[in-house]
């Protein structure tokens, strides 16, 4: 199991050819209390950077992109209800949708929990 | 996400304090200022509860004084001026030769000038405007070392009794001066909130000092501008620059108490022909109260259409109302779609949410009224 993260502060956990997308505890404290997530469909085919997924605070709207390239299984079934569970739990129950990997080697490109925290410390 | 770079950009008088009890400060009317310190939530909910203090000193206080200025004023503004009881706020708008709103504002009488309390980003037009159109004999003075806090609340008048007796005597839409540690203060009781509260006028050296002593009480804590936001939205209150500009007139706002019956007799104030003609006829658009459904925010800039699909008018103001646990929105309809029920669709990033008119406000006030308990 290998975890990574983008610039735009999602991570993403990868299992064999499945793969788990959510938002950084860094994304979750910049916008607030969320009040609304949505997540991808099953069966919609993502490229790598392509919106998948809304999340709205109090305050703002932002789009979570998808890290990497894959068809989505699934959706976070919890968010719709509670949306807070992001707040509470960005890196674990918070997750946004699973994704079957279509381009492992799209994967190089991103940053491990280290490089992440660095990164995110220097901001 | 990204962290943005702050130049030109003037400090509040309680800069410091801000950033040393966690505000995060943002850019807003040229001031940096603090969003939030908790939570916008959190914090919301607190001032519905007990006691908010808010930092409004990026707000523009002027003392506008002179012979005759309060027939003066009225030439630029459709409140009754020369009715004007001392030391009694009341709320009017700075208006252009169309009826348009330059600015809304809070003017009090006090002895012989008035007291006027503007919106921060808007407060350096509006004295030149004010300059430029009053008489030679009107003087505008801005009151730059003067800050100003708001303490709103159900608790804000047993917070600040105990630190400056006798101000629970004063009720909604009073002020009078005070003294706190030797230092005057100008308090009346009003705010932005919908519910009881105080504005606070005193000196820039000594606010952060006031300011410790109010949040030293524990029903009372600092709150940012994102529950501000909120509270205001939830309250019904149009936002300058957001739901009120130069395009909309107060008629079309549905601010018409600002208008009494003589200046409704007499007009005389900039844009009096149309602002009487749509009092008369009923003004295009109207500002509405919006009930959306499902739990997905809409905000300022979405599209308002009909049955049919066509446009009729944009949302000013939207967000997740904290109290209520759900959307709603204000924004300016086609008049013969203002009538409260009439379901309306929005659009927001090709998605369309099914909304209804509401009155407004959607939370109900919470005013000290005289005689109430």
């Amino acid at each position: 199991m290998s975890l990574y993260f983008t610039k735009e502060h999602e991570w993403i956990r990868v299992e064999g050819n499945n793969a788990t997308v959510g938002i950084s505890n860094h994304a979750q404290e910049q916008l607030g209390d969320i009040v609304f997530a949505e997540a991808p469909e099953a069966g919609r085919s993502l490229r790598k950077g392509e919106e998948a997924a809304v999340v709205e605070s109090v305050k703002a709207a932002s789009d979570v992109y998808s890290p990497i390239s894959g068809n989505v299984i699934e959706g976070n079934p919890a968010l719709a209800d509670d949306p807070a569970i992001i707040n509470n739990d960005p890196e674990g129950a918070g997750w946004f949708f699973k994704l079957e990997v279509t381009n492992p080697s799209e994967l190089d490109g991103l940053m491990d929990e280290t490089a992440y925290r660095d990164f995110v410390a220097s901001l | 996400m990204s962290s943005e770079v702050h130049e030109n950009l003037e400090k509040l008088p309680l800069d410091a304090w801000h950033r040393a009890r966690g505000g995060r400060m943002v850019p807003f009317a040229g001031y940096e200022m603090p969003v939030q310190y908790e939570g916008i939530m959190a914090e919301h909910l607190w001032t519905r509860e007990n006691a908010g203090l808010f930092d409004v000193s990026h707000m523009g206080q002027l003392l506008i004084h002179g012979r005759n200025v309060d027939a003066a004023l009225e030439t630029l503004m459709p409140g009754d001026f020369q009715a004007a009881v001392d030391m009694k706020p009341k709320y009017s708008l700075l208006l252009d030769d169309d009826g348009g709103i330059i600015d809304d504002l809070m003017a009090t009488r006090r002895g012989d000038g008035f007291y006027v309390v503007v919106n921060g980003a808007t407060k350096h037009g509006d004295i030149e405007v004010m300059r430029r159109r009053l008489p030679g004999e009107v003087v505008v003075d801005y009151m730059k070392e003067q800050a100003l806090l708001a303490l709103q609340g159900p608790r804000a008048a047993q917070v600040l009794e105990t630190i400056i007796p006798g101000v629970s005597e004063l009720s909604f839409m009073q002020g009078a001066p005070f003294t706190w540690n030797g230092r005057n203060l100008w308090i009346s009781r009003s705010g932005y909130t919908g519910e009881d509260g105080f504005e606070i006028s005193v000196q820039a050296t000594v606010v952060a000092e006031l300011a410790d002593a109010i949040t030293a009480h524990e029903f009372a804590k600092p709150i940012g501008l994102g529950a501000r936001d909120s509270l205001r939205l939830e309250a019904g209150l149009p936002l300058y620059g957001h739901d009120l500009d130069t395009a909309t007139t107060p008629v079309m706002a549905g601010l018409t108490f600002a208008i009494n019956k003589r200046r409704r007799a007499e007009g005389g104030f900039a844009g009096a022909m149309r602002i009487l003609s749509e009092l008369q006829n009923g003004p295009a658009q109207k500002r509405v109260g919006l009930e959306v459904d499902g739990r997905q925010p809409v905000r300022e800039g979405a599209l308002i259409l009909d049955g049919e699909g066509n446009e009729v008018g944009k949302i000013t103001s939207g967000g997740f109302s904290p109290s209520l646990q759900r959307p709603i929105a204000m924004g300016y309809v086609a008049s013969h779609l203002a009538e409260n029920g009439t379901a309306l669709k929005l659009e927001q990033r090709a998605k369309l949410f099914d909304a209804r008119v509401v009155p407004m406000p959607f939370v109900p006030h919470n005013y000290h009224r005289k005689g109430a308990a």
